[in-house]
């Protein structure tokens, strides 16, 4: 039940950036942006080990006293990252990583799609679907 | 006909309408199909649109006459008037509205691109629309998706109305862009495009353009077809003509290869839609065009389109990325970047009816799920708006992608099996490994069957050893011997005396096995037990390739020594010794070559030592006695792999069969050394035997003999006895020799021809056994070292 979900390449560019509308989009694109520092960061923490040896999941980024802000690299630097909401203190761990993992596959078939090219937004509508299952419904 | 007297509107609109089906432009008759299409379009019953063209004449004649035409459509509008179909009333009614087409009077052709339709909506609104003829009279438009709603009002305004409908007529040809002229025009009721008509429209089209003149029933009345693009541009093929025609110009671009080619399919597919008809579905044709669409990319039909060169196929038809995108999304059913053939159908089919402007659906529709798009199975999906999500039907093209799987998976394990089995047979040391190759094997898999006869057995090595035992007395000798039964042919070759043949040939494998270890770890009880489970070991197939040979099993030695052998065994734990004894009928004393003290004899002898061991021999030949024991051994040769099973595995007897001659001194000097080891013996034996055996061809009975007495012997002399057994066998085909002495000149040459021809043999045996040397040297080495690995746990 993520408030915002957003992919973002390798260069750091958005490739997909979704958030519900209850709220200010603004704000959370911009938490977003933050948060690629951490991400960043993490990367390089791990990097000096081999690139297999990194965990794909990154686990919480940092919390703020209304959202926590989770990320997520593939391997080929692909970053998801997800803002959910403090208060829903149901989500645990292996729930935002399953949601995680379903972003990835979801990703990945969207970039199986020959039509596709790397580096364009995803106007998949699969890939909104899921999504939008993903997201919080606040109305 | 009556005189028909048609309004000034009514004659426009009437022409207009003729020259709309006039496809072919005659000027005098109107395609059938136009027509019936058109009436469809009146959403009436059929049995009116029956009884109008009864009563126009159109059956009659057969076709439709510019007349004929014209009653039929003034009929039309009384029937759709309410009035009754009277022939007269053509003229009687006033102010009968003009027939009212519904959809797609103006385009009848796009009708049967109804199927994409698939909007319910649509089909709502024109059955709303349309339906009731005479309440909707008044409104030019009903919602319906276009046209028609030509009321008859005698007023002007309906020209109006019949205008904008009449208007499409002239330019049948681009029915989409008339369509969408009337989509908007008429008023929203349809707000969809042209998927108008979805599946009802589609089936009493395609019925009636198969039933063509005759056959209509089909309109049924369903609201008219919705005036559907054309589905691809068809060509307008009379029968079917008008559902197709996609014109070029009318398609959006019609740039698209496919257009044409696709128009003929789109008649197939009106013509195949039933009457519950998914709009989705393929037809025929369709199918087939896709096909070689398919194979021109992709000659293999089962093969797969990779994701570019669809991506270049599909952008020919120039349609917007994002929806070849979508497109893509839900075609690729298994998400594998590259479609099969069922794919291919689906991703086309879906373009094909975008290109006719009917919406892409969410989810991939069920006719066009791979596995299903062949329509025939279709379900009764017609009613379904366009998008029949129904993706009910399970992915069923994935898991027909797995069902090879299962069948490899099933390979795997018998590979694995095998190889293992093999490789223990090879490696077998010690019982704990015979055991645990057994968990692993056997059962598992009765495919695994495979190569092994009996994989099961490898038990322990005393059971094997006792089975030997078993088998030797000419019991069952199912077990552990069956595998070396089919294994080594060559040792067999020899001992398929009778059933305890088979032990022995188990038995020489094994032994061939042990035999080699015998040699290895003489003096060890380990060696021998060693030896043993070689002999196991020996079952396993692989026995023939791994160093030791498996034992062969002499026949008349497997026979006589399956007695012997109990009693050897029975006797004697160090088995192979005793084995040995057992074997060689003429070895008997040889038979525990590894006690024997005769392994020296053994081994210097080689062609003589064994001669002189062989406590059988003796007999024979004072000065040769080994002579004696040859033939004898000979003889055992084959049948020395009882011999060594009992004792100790393997010794080689086949080792030495194999190799004949190889060392003869060596397997003497193996068994010498390991009296207790079976194996010794046996590979003495063996050695002995072979060389008896290849060279001549030794007597069997008179080896038996020795053989048995040989096993009273035992102990000692048999090292000794298989050296002599196996010069005895090759002297048993010299009988004469002793005798030869005693005898004339003559008998003394001959004699000597004969000892020379034992001393070809024995040479050859010889080199044989030494042969057999080493390869029991190198299997001792790897039991030793398996040994060690297997010694840490054991003490654990």
């Amino acid at each position: 039940m993520a408030v915002c979900i957003a992919v973002i390449a390798k260069e750091n560019y958005p490739l997909y950036i979704r958030s519900t509308p209850s709220e200010n989009e603004l704000k959370f694109h911009y938490m977003v942006h933050t948060s690629l520092d951490v991400v960043d960061e993490k990367i390089s923490a791990m990097g000096k080990a081999l690139v297999d040896q990194r965990e794909l999941y990154l686990g919480l980024l940092y919390p703020t006293e209304d959202y926590k802000v989770y990320g997520y690299v593939t391997n080929s630097k692909v970053k998801f990252v997800m803002v959910v909401d403090s208060s829903n203190t149901a989500l645990r761990d292996n729930e935002i990583r399953s949601m995680f993992r379903k972003l990835h596959n979801s990703y990945t078939d969207v970039m199986c799609n020959p039509f596709y090219n790397p580096g364009d937004r995803i106007q998949s509508r699969a890939f909104d679907n899921m999504v939008t299952s993903m997201m919080i419904q606040v109305c | 006909m009556e005189g028909l007297t048609l309004s000034d509107a009514e004659q426009k609109y009437y022409s207009d309408l003729f020259s709309y089906c006039d496809i072919e432009s005659t000027k005098k008759v109107v395609v059938n199909g136009r027509v019936l299409e058109l009436f469809r379009a009146a959403q009436l019953p059929n049995d009116v649109v029956l009884q109008i063209m009864e009563l126009c004449g159109a059956t009659r004649l057969g076709y439709f006459g510019r007349s004929q035409f014209y009653i039929a459509l003034k009929l039309v509008a009384v029937a759709q008037s309410g009035f009754p179909l009277r022939v007269e009333s053509i003229n009687t009614v006033k102010d009968l509205p003009l027939p009212r087409f519904v959809a797609s009077k103006n385009e009848q052709e796009p009708r049967p691109a109804a199927s994409y339709s698939s909007d319910s909506e649509n089909q709502g609104s024109y059955s709303g629309g349309v339906i009731p003829p005479p309440p909707g009279r008044g409104q030019v438009k009903k919602g319906s998706v276009s046209h028609d709603a030509v009321q008859p009002r005698p007023s002007a305004d309906q020209q109006e109305p019949a205008s904008p409908v009449v208007s499409p007529q002239q330019s049948p040809p681009t029915s989409p862009h008339t369509w969408r002229k009337h989509n908007r025009h008429p008023s929203g009721g349809n707000g969809e495009r042209p998927l108008a008509g979805p599946g009802p429209f589609w089936s009493p089209f395609a019925d009636s353009q198969s039933g063509s003149a005759a056959g209509d029933a089909v309109w049924a009345g369903h609201s008219p077809p919705p005036p559907q693009e054309n589905w691809v541009s068809f060509a307008d093929t009379p029968p079917t003509s008008t559902l197709l025609s996609m014109h070029p110009a009318s398609v959006q671009d019609q740039t698209t290869v496919r257009t044409v080619a696709s128009a003929t399919t789109a008649n197939e597919i009106r013509r195949q839609s039933s009457s519950y008809d998914d709009p989705w579905k393929i037809t025929d044709e369709q199918r087939q065009y896709y096909v070689n669409q398919f194979k021109t990319i992709q000659p293999d039909l089962n093969g797969f389109i990779p994701g570019s060169a669809a991506k270049e196929f599909f952008t020919k038809s120039k349609l917007p990325i994002l929806e070849l995108s979508h497109i893509w999304e839900l075609s690729d059913f298994d998400k594998d970047g590259a479609l099969t053939l069922d794919e291919f159908c689906a991703a086309f089919h879906l373009v094909v009816a975008r290109k006719n402007g009917y919406d892409l659906p969410e989810k991939l529709p069920e006719s066009l799920m791979p596995k299903l798009i062949d329509l025939e199975d279709s379900a009764d999906v017609g009613d379904q708006p366009g998008e029949v999500g129904y993706s009910g039907s399970p992915a069923e093209a994935p898991p027909s992608k797995s069902p090879s799987m299962p069948s490899l998976n099933q390979t795997w394990p018998e590979l694995n099996q095998s190889s293992e089995w093999e490789t223990f047979s090879e490696r077998s040391s010690s019982s704990q490994t015979l055991t645990q190759f057994d968990s692993n094997i056997a059962p598992a898999d009765p495919d695994t069957a495979i190569v092994h006869p009996v994989p099961i057995r490898m038990t322990p090595s005393k059971i094997h050893m006792q089975e030997m035992e078993l088998k030797r007395t000419g019991s069952d000798l199912t077990n552990p011997t069956s595998p070396l039964l089919v294994k080594p042919p060559d040792l067999s070759e020899e001992n398929k005396i009778n059933s305890s043949v088979k032990f022995p040939s188990g038995n020489t494998v094994a032994d061939g096995y042990s035999s080699s270890d015998s040699f290895t770890s003489d003096p060890e009880q380990i060696g021998s037990s060693v030896t043993r489970q070689r002999s196991h070991s020996g079952t396993s197939p692989d026995n023939t390739a791994p160093p030791p040979p498996p034992p062969r099993p002499q026949p008349s030695h497997s026979r006589s020594s399956s007695l012997d052998m109990n009693r050897t065994f029975a006797v004697t734990t160090g088995q192979q010794q005793a084995g040995v004894v057992a074997h060689p009928p003429a070895v008997p004393p040889r038979p525990q070559p590894s006690q024997a003290p005769g392994p020296s004899v053994h081994r210097p002898v080689d062609a003589d030592g064994l001669i002189t061991h062989t406590s059988t021999s003796p007999q024979q030949i004072p000065e040769q006695p080994n002579f004696a024991d040859f033939s004898q051994f000979e003889v055992f040769a084959a049948s020395n792999v009882t011999e060594e099973q009992d004792g100790d595995a393997e010794k080689h007897p086949e080792v030495l069969l194999v190799e004949k001659a190889s060392d003869p001194a060596s397997s003497l000097r193996v068994a010498k050394t390991d009296s207790k080891i079976e194996d010794k013996t046996a590979a003495s034996a063996p050695a002995n035997m072979s060389k008896g055996t290849t060279p001549l061809a030794p007597p069997p009975k008179p080896v038996r003999r020795r053989l048995k007495s040989e096993d009273e012997l035992r102990p000692d002399v048999d090292e000794h006895t298989q050296k002599t057994g196996v010069l005895a066998a090759v002297l048993a085909s010299q009988p004469s020799i002793p005798r030869s002495v005693g005898k004339d000149k003559k008998a003394i040459q001959a004699s000597i021809r004969r000892n020379k021809e034992t001393n070809t043999v024995l040479a050859r045996l010889n080199s044989e056994l030494q042969q057999q040397l080493k390869d029991v040297l190198e299997e001792r080495i790897s039991l030793e070292v398996q040994l060690e690995q297997l010694r840490p746990f054991s003490h654990l």
